[in-house]
């Protein structure tokens, strides 16, 4: 009866757990041979501590930032005469443009606000504004910031509409009967229900962040310092002096991401109890 | 107070502010599109002509969604008749493939591809160097979390064991039960779940350029580096695969969602 699951799991073990595994030991390795710690002490150092220090920050700032205009956007469409047809449009599209990333999102955005972009050019032009002269820069961190709320932002509101949907009338009408207005119902009702989905998705949007490679290496050229632009090099350059030291990198991504996933479980179970 | 019937003035601010912030860098992409090569003005559809004459393109188009269809097949043949088991007489297993199928968000593809070229390097050439073994052996982990949303979902709105002892008792054997009246009943969720499968196969570059194949968004990205205003024409051509996969995970969704799980289509007999 099981033997019908074992596909599944050989696929798994094959695809998943091996490479996973092998990441984990190479990391480990010597360059010529033996066990050796040296590539993860590497990662302390620079350039490598910078790398994470960037990853960890663009996901940081673009989590934040997509979290608030996607709950400030969700609520918008979702709240009492907001005509439905906003929402229905809202969740369409925030389901393409979560799926939109990588390379066609950068050349958009540099269509847009490169150097020679669209809007870039319309400032300049018939604005008077050169942001580039006021230290813009779309190919540095800041344009990759900005760049990743495409799809942060839209992810943000498909995560968190069913929480406010979770948002019951009769709690704002029970606040307002009590003589509530409108800043106390969010400070006592409404943001303690919806916190834990929100923490839930914006931790969500930092993994989805940390995560991310096309579009910053598109952005960038890959002179970004960001971990997965880092590691990028190491296979589609020449500089392959120690590949485990790329495994090494590699392992600090996942641990990374790995306890992020712990502290998502517990809040995901948190925001359940609301749901419905 | 004001008339119920208008709309918050706080809502309108950030929903103009969110429209403008997602609609104008694709109107941008758009005009840069139309731009004309020689004199840099607008408007000519020189770059969609050269899109369209460029066989590296159709090459690229057609090996992706090739790969995308071969990565939906796998899926489905691992997950359907695990997932059926699971909701049949395994429950206990749920948890823990449901856990195994959310693995691929710790182990992002830059991760994945890392271990996988290091772990298949000596493998036979027919998978190693072939975009249809290597490649799609990665994106089959990668599509793992939506195929089993989609598929669990579809599971648990069929009663798996009344169709099951129905098709028993008539004679079927396993295989007819599975393909002939389980399949019928989910067809949607596996729908929904190919449709998320070609969103991520066609878009997807990092495991591609690491592993060096030439599939679609690889042809993208060189483009961009060498063509501007055709890479614009196909940056929202890109955009546009992404709107047909989503809205048919859409339109397989609402219809999946009226009909009686019991009186599934497709009966042939």
């Amino acid at each position: 009866m099981w033997l019908g699951t074992l596909p599944f799991f050989a696929y798994t073990i094959l695809f998943l757990f091996l490479p996973a595994g092998e990441v984990l030991v190479g990391a480990f390795k010597g360059v010529q041979h033996g066990w050796t710690t040296a590539n993860i002490t590497q990662l302390f150092h620079q350039p490598y501590l910078n790398a994470y220090k960037g990853s960890i920050e663009v996901s940081v700032i673009t989590a934040l930032l997509g979290g608030v205009f996607g709950l400030l956007l969700a609520y918008a469409a979702i709240r009492e005469r907001t005509p439905r047809w906003i929402r229905s449009g809202l969740t369409t599209f925030s389901g393409v443009a979560a799926n939109f990333g990588g390379i066609p999102l950068a050349f958009a955005f540099i269509a847009t606000l490169g150097t020679i972009g669209i809007a870039t050019q319309f400032m300049k032009n018939d604005l008077g504004i050169d942001i580039y002269a006021h230290g813009f820069n779309l190919f540095g961190k800041t344009g990759v910031e900005v760049v990743y709320l495409y799809f942060q932002i839209p992810l943000m509101v498909l995560v968190i509409a069913p929480a406010i949907d979770g948002l019951r009338r009769e709690w704002r009408e029970a606040a307002s009967n009590l003589g509530a207005n409108s800043i106390q119902f969010w400070r006592y009702v409404g943001l303690p229900v919806l916190m834990p989905s929100i923490l839930g998705a914006v931790i969500l949007l930092f993994g989805n962040a940390f995560a991310a490679y096309a579009t910053a290496y598109q952005l960038s050229s890959g002179t970004v310092p960001l971990v997965p632009i880092v590691i990028g090099a190491y296979y589609t350059g020449n500089v392959f002096n120690n590949p485990h030291l790329a495994q090494a990198l590699a392992l600090g991504m996942f641990v990374v991401l790995a306890v992020m996933m712990l502290v998502y479980i517990p809040l995901q179970r948190r925001s359940a109890r609301w749901a419905r | 107070m004001r008339s119920r019937r208008f709309i918050a003035p706080s809502a309108l601010v950030w929903l103009v502010i969110g429209a403008a912030y997602f609609f104008i860098p694709l109107l941008a992409t758009l005009l840069f599109s139309l731009k004309s090569n020689q004199t840099g003005k607008c408007c000519t559809l020189a770059a969609y002509g050269w899109v369209i004459h460029n066989g590296d393109f159709w090459h690229t188009l057609k090996l992706s969604f090739l790969l995308a269809i071969e990565t939906a097949a796998i899926g489905l043949l691992l997950f359907v008749p695990t997932i059926y088991l699971v909701h049949l007489k395994l429950r206990r297993l749920r948890a823990l493939i449901a856990f195994l199928a959310l693995v691929p968000f710790v182990v992002p593809p830059i991760v994945l591809v890392v271990g996988l070229l290091n772990l298949y390097r000596g493998a036979p050439t027919w998978f190693y160097d072939q975009p249809w073994g290597f490649l799609v052996a990665a994106y089959v982990i990668l599509s793992f979390p939506y195929m089993f949303f989609s598929l669990d979902a579809g599971f648990r709105a069929i009663d798996v064991h009344t169709l099951t002892e129905a098709s028993q008792s008539l004679g079927a054997s396993w295989p007819t039960t599975l393909l002939r009246v389980i399949l019928p009943n989910i067809r949607a969720a596996a729908l929904a779940g190919s449709f998320l499968a070609l969103a991520i196969v066609m878009g997807e570059f990092t495991i591609a350029s690491l592993a060096q194949f030439h599939t679609f968004p690889i042809f993208l990205e060189y483009t961009n580096e060498t063509q501007a205003y055709p890479a614009a024409a196909l940056t929202l051509l890109s955009f546009g695969i992404t709107w047909v996969a989503m809205l048919g995970l859409l339109f397989v969704g609402s219809r999946g969602g009226s009909r009686p799980a019991f009186l599934g289509g497709g009966r042939r007999t």
